[in-house]
């Protein structure tokens, strides 16, 4: 059966490429400090699962310290020129589309039809993780495709790879640690200390109050936690439940769909919710970090206002 | 109150500006020691939750094929082709793919779009060189706002679209919720209660990309009369 580890050893067979690409870069003054980056990375990848918990901690931690320590170096100059690339262009045409459209087709035929191939009793792909398995096989269809069109040189995928990988930079790990920051926060209790401050603060004795709080609260809890998964059940569990659903008879189900979805108002405008927010900064090599938040705000806060006055409407319709 | 010291790290952190990921480790290990758990056990227990989040990196794994297809002059080709259709605006194309990202993250494809496999290599030059074509060479924090808003339109489609799928992420965790404090609810009635969300943001985010592209005219210099579009080589869409 493939599982995510399969995934996971292709993730860190790559970031073991890119590291070594750096090291063997004498071009660049950040080779060491860049191939230890990706490298710890890599190993988290490849052996993650069987370590201990603590030697993964540690290994983040290095990380972190090669980073604030060492300073990652960006991307390696453009090997090619516009100019290759604009007759290369022409040179293709549409066709240079196909790979890249690969990625979301095969995605797509995988998602819908690996889960029911069944091979002696044992599914093909563990039938928990289709998309994401899916969306891994899909990126090696892809490359597969483009090394059999393009025919570059044996290193040529793994040296763009790294081009792209370095301008991204530690931003590509920020994801994960978020994730394992809420992971502290849960153990740490943050949530329900939240939750009794709003209750006794905060005034609730309106209907409309409480489903504002329950918003707004949703949507600023969001805006720490970089996750509205997060934020969910400490705020439905501290004012959703006990005031608008129960002390004002508003309808569960409408609370908690418009209460997960002001949560989401929440996620636009923090860069908590790195891998929305501050990866594609980095990816698309916009020089202010919050340049996306900044176009994100406006919709978020009409959305907040949208989603409370919807809230408002129907939760308490009969 | 204690744990919360974790929180005023984040926010100091960020508006020092230091680095992200040194202000996120640091606040949840000073999270853990606050709770009172030694410090063997909250390194570990970020490590245990690092390595169980690592499924959010799989999207890397579309980067040496999009690293090759950007050598062989993909970004150009998006540029070619949005020159080609005289209607697109930056606003328009964006709306456009704001639209197919919601219906088809509604369909639960979320994986179909993102900013790896989409929107750099894809969207954001294609949206770069419709203003382009339209306004002439553009200056530098003109690209930048245009590419952020690629970013953008691919954020806001997948979160007001993917909670009318009802077998995602968020939906099974608000079942799991309610179901936990023994209160039972159809996924389908909570899918159906995203759909007024859903085109409020459509109506929203897509008056703002439509204003986008009177407010990029406005900003555009009147001099830019040389058409960056001229230098390329002109082919057949069949070459």
């Amino acid at each position: 059966m493939i599982t995510l580890e399969f995934v996971y050893a292709l993730m860190g067979v790559m970031l073991a490429g890119i590291a070594i690409v750096n090291l063997r870069d004498s071009t660049s003054a950040k080779r060491y400090v860049n191939a230890a980056f990706w490298g710890l990375y890599s190993v988290t990848f490849l052996a993650g699962s069987h370590l201990p918990n603590l030697l993964n901690g540690l290994i983040v931690i290095a990380m972190v310290l090669v980073t604030t320590i060492g300073k990652l170096g960006g991307a390696p100059a453009e090997q090619s020129t516009r100019a290759e690339r604009e007759a290369s262009a022409a040179a293709w045409g549409n066709r240079l589309f196909v790979p890249a459209l690969t990625i979301p087709a095969v995605t797509l035929l995988g998602t819908l039809t690996l889960k029911y191939i069944v091979i002696r009793g044992t599914p093909l792909v563990d039938p928990k993780q289709v998309t994401l398995i899916s969306l891994g096989l899909a990126t090696v269809v892809a490359l597969i495709v483009g090394v059999v069109m393009l025919r570059p040189a044996a290193s040529g995928p793994i040296v763009e790879a790294r081009r792209l990988m370095d301008a991204v930079g530690w931003a590509a790990v920020l994801p994960q640690t978020l994730a394992a920051l809420g992971a502290m926060f849960a153990l740490a209790g943050v949530g329900p200390i939240i939750a009794g401050i709003v209750q006794r603060w905060i005034p609730l004795d309106t209907p409309i109050a409480a489903v504002t709080a329950y918003t707004l609260g949703m949507a600023l809890f969001t805006v720490i936690m970089g996750n509205a998964f997060a934020a969910f059940p400490v705020m439905t569990a501290g004012i959703g439940l006990p005031l608008v659903v129960n002390h004002f008879g508003g309808n569960v189900t409408v609370a908690a769909a418009v209460g997960m979805l002001s949560g989401f108002c929440g996620t636009l405008m923090t860069p908590m919710a790195a891998n929305f927010n501050i990866v594609p900064v980095a990816l698309l090599e916009i020089p202010d970090e919050y340049a996306v938040i900044r176009a994100q705000i406006p919709t978020a806060l009409l959305m907040l206002v949208a989603n409370t006055a919807i809230m408002y409407l129907f939760v308490f319709h009969k | 109150m204690l744990p919360l010291i974790g929180i005023l790290v984040v926010v100091a952190g960020f508006g020092l500006r230091l680095n992200p990921l040194l202000v996120v480790t640091t606040a949840a290990v000073v999270t853990g020691l606050a709770a009172g758990h030694a410090i063997l056990d909250v390194i570990a227990a970020f490590g245990k939750a690092f390595v169980e989040s690592r499924s959010v990196a799989i999207v890397w794994l579309a980067l040496p094929v999009i690293g090759l297809l950007e050598r062989a002059g993909l970004k150009e080709r998006a540029r070619i082709v949005i020159a080609r259709i005289s209607v697109a605006t930056t606003g328009r194309l964006l709306l456009a793919y704001l639209g197919v990202r919601q219906v088809t993250s509604a369909l639960g494809l979320t994986s179909l779009g993102g900013h790896a496999q989409m929107v750099r290599p894809l969207i954001a030059p294609m949206a770069e060189a419709a203003a382009e074509h339209r306004l002439g060479e553009l200056p530098d924090a003109t690209r930048y706002r245009i590419r952020a808003h690629a970013a953008a339109a691919d954020n806001v489609g997948v979160f007001f679209g993917e909670d009318i799928f009802i077998a995602i992420g968020s939906i099974l965790l608000i079942r799991g919720f309610l179901d936990q404090n023994g209160i039972h609810v159809e996924p389908t009635a909570l899918a159906v209660w995203a759909v007024p969300p859903a085109i409020c943001a459509l109506v929203i985010h897509g008056a703002r990309l439509l204003m986008l592209d009177r407010s990029l005219t406005r900003t555009a210099t009147p001099v830019a009369t040389e058409h960056s579009m001229a230098a390329l080589p002109q082919d057949d869409l069949v070459s």
